[in-house]
């Protein structure tokens, strides 16, 4: 039988994960005001305002509003401030 | 998920191969059944009809339209797991249960805690050993480590660096440079899908005190420090940060050869200008570490002969506009440089930003141009909102002065020079006070 040895783990040691509840959800868009967001990834300014036509054009009710954030990667708190304030919900997009 | 959080329902669009980085740090994040809608992937180069397309087309991951992954994201009703979350902790123990030393090989491979080269396996005495090469305690936190932005934080300790230290086959002495590097926050091992690497330069006396070598071959396998140090910077980024694996913790889409090692140290004896450490400030006795987040790319050249100019001209417009390189020239060439009148780095740099130009269409056309300085920009930041302003013709400056680094490294054995990537960020860390 091979002779065995004990070794130190090489990983760090990771956070511990809360769990966060999902916000509850809408009945339906009719009415609604929805944020489209673009992340500002290359050509997703694009994508978004095509995301936006859609709506416009199958969901003529639901007041979409295109906004950008400040910054890639960055959180932009007066963004999320502005949304929480006046959205009923919001779409993010594109990651990349 | 701060706006879930808040109580706006979200609905996150990606492209789909980023469906299981998206899941994976969903569930770090407490909050794993995030609604998420996922397009095909590229979007980048696409027109407003393809995309468009992908919008009236089905979601690949979802296996269903792409628009009802984004309305029922929206409107599906929350179930039980949903208003559950998910909590939970995870440890990693200090030591594994003793095994044979094939078993354990085999155990650090399969897990990805290794680059797929043989490891030295870090036991207790190795540790230990490793560990007199710092006066600093073996519990002591030396600091945190991430893949990515949105991804959380792993901590560690001076012994969690030791035990990677190890692995890589590092000497005890080594290990200030090591806790150094670590302690800096910036990962080896980033998951940038540009696939970056990490390029660590070491200044001041602790060069000669481990026997790093910045002459013949500096940036080549020929030094035992230089090789394992820069080895143990790279395992223990990916180990101490929560991995390094590919479609979850790591999104590099070619890899980048430098990840393996980007590790040397600068010429200053053979130098005619001041160290690179010196130039930000710190003094010619300090030890430090500079970390430079890029490694994309490597132009190279020989001189300064007598068409430099044309030759540097076209291989700075080559380099990445979102990239300043750091340009490493043999010493044979700095006192070339010297001749011509450059008598420091400094002079050599605005000669470099003065004629690194590209026609404004060809810069702002840049995908990481258009992602990170566009916004900037928009926004007012200087000197982008002022390049913006630029005719699509006229030829704008690619660089700032501090996004260009010239360093000294090499043996004299021929004038040689190299522009490698060195990305937006500089980071320096003193070596003196992990000692």
């Amino acid at each position: 039988m091979s002779r065995t040895i004990r070794v130190h783990d090489p990983r760090g040691f990771p956070p511990e994960v809360i769990g966060k509840q999902l916000a509850p959800r809408l009945e339906n868009l009719e009415g609604k005001t929805i944020y489209l967001v673009d992340c500002l990834f290359d050509n997703s300014d694009v994508f978004v305002d095509q995301l936006r036509q859609w709506f416009g054009e199958h969901l003529p009710g639901t007041d979409v509003r295109m906004v950008r954030a400040r910054e890639s990667w960055v959180d932009d708190p007066d963004l999320r401030a502005r949304i929480e304030a006046d959205g009923d919900g919001a779409i993010l997009g594109v990651g990349l | 998920m701060a706006l879930e959080t808040a109580g706006v329902p979200t609905v996150a669009v990606h492209a789909h191969v980023f469906a299981r980085l998206a899941r994976s740090v969903a569930t770090a994040n407490g909050m794993p059944t995030t609604r998420q809608a996922f397009v095909p992937q590229p979007v980048v180069g696409r027109t407003a009809a393809e995309l468009r397309a992908y919008i009236e087309g089905t979601d690949p991951i979802n296996r269903c339209a792409f628009i009802e992954s984004v309305i029922g994201g929206l409107t599906r009703p929350l179930d039980g797991q949903d208003l559950a979350g998910l909590s939970y902790t995870r440890s990693t123990p200090r030591l594994l249960e003793a095994d044979t030393e094939d078993n354990l090989h085999r155990r650090f491979s399969e897990n990805r805690w290794t680059d797929f080269a043989p490891v030295v396996l870090p036991t207790e005495a190795r540790v230990a050993a490793m560990l007199a090469g710092t006066r600093h305690a073996a519990d002591e936190v030396v600091g945190r480590l991430r893949p990515t932005a949105y991804r959380e934080f792993w901590e560690f300790t001076v012994e969690k660096v030791a035990v990677n230290a190890v692995m890589a086959g590092a000497s005890p002495a080594y290990l200030p440079v090591i806790l150094a590097m670590a302690a800096s926050g910036v990962s080896g091992r980033s998951s940038s899908t540009t696939s970056q690497a990490t390029v660590a330069l070491v200044n001041g006396p602790i060069r000669d005190e481990i026997g790093m070598n910045y002459g013949i071959g500096a940036l080549g396998p020929y030094s035992h420090a230089n090789a394992t140090i820069g080895r143990a910077y790279g395992l223990l980024s990916q180990n101490l940060q929560g991995g390094s694996v590919p479609q979850e913790t790591y999104m590099g889409s070619q890899g980048n050869f430098l990840s393996y090692n980007a590790t040397f140290a600068e010429n200053e004896q053979a130098s005619p200008w001041e160290p690179f450490h010196v130039q930000h400030g710190f003094k010619p006795e300090d030890s430090t570490v500079s970390l430079f987040l890029g490694g994309w790319y490597t132009v190279f050249g020989g001189g300064p002969r007598e068409t430099w100019e044309q030759k540097f001209t076209r291989s700075l417009q080559a380099c990445d506009p979102y990239t300043g390189p750091i340009i490493a020239l043999d010493p044979l060439v700095a006192r070339g440089f010297v001749d011509r009148g450059f008598e420091t780095k400094q002079q050599l740099i605005d000669w470099c930003v003065e004629h690194a130009r590209l026609p404004a269409r060809e810069y702002w056309d840049n995908q990481w141009i258009q992602t990170l300085h566009h916004p900037r920009a928009l926004a007012g930041v200087e000197p982008y909102a002022s390049m913006l302003k630029a005719a699509p013709d006229e030829l704008i400056r690619m660089f700032r002065p501090e996004d260009i680094h010239i360093v000294v490294v090499g043996g004299e054995t021929g004038a040689m020079w190299k522009m490698i990537g060195g990305g937006p960020r500089l980071t320096i860390v003193s070596i003196d006070k992990w000692r």
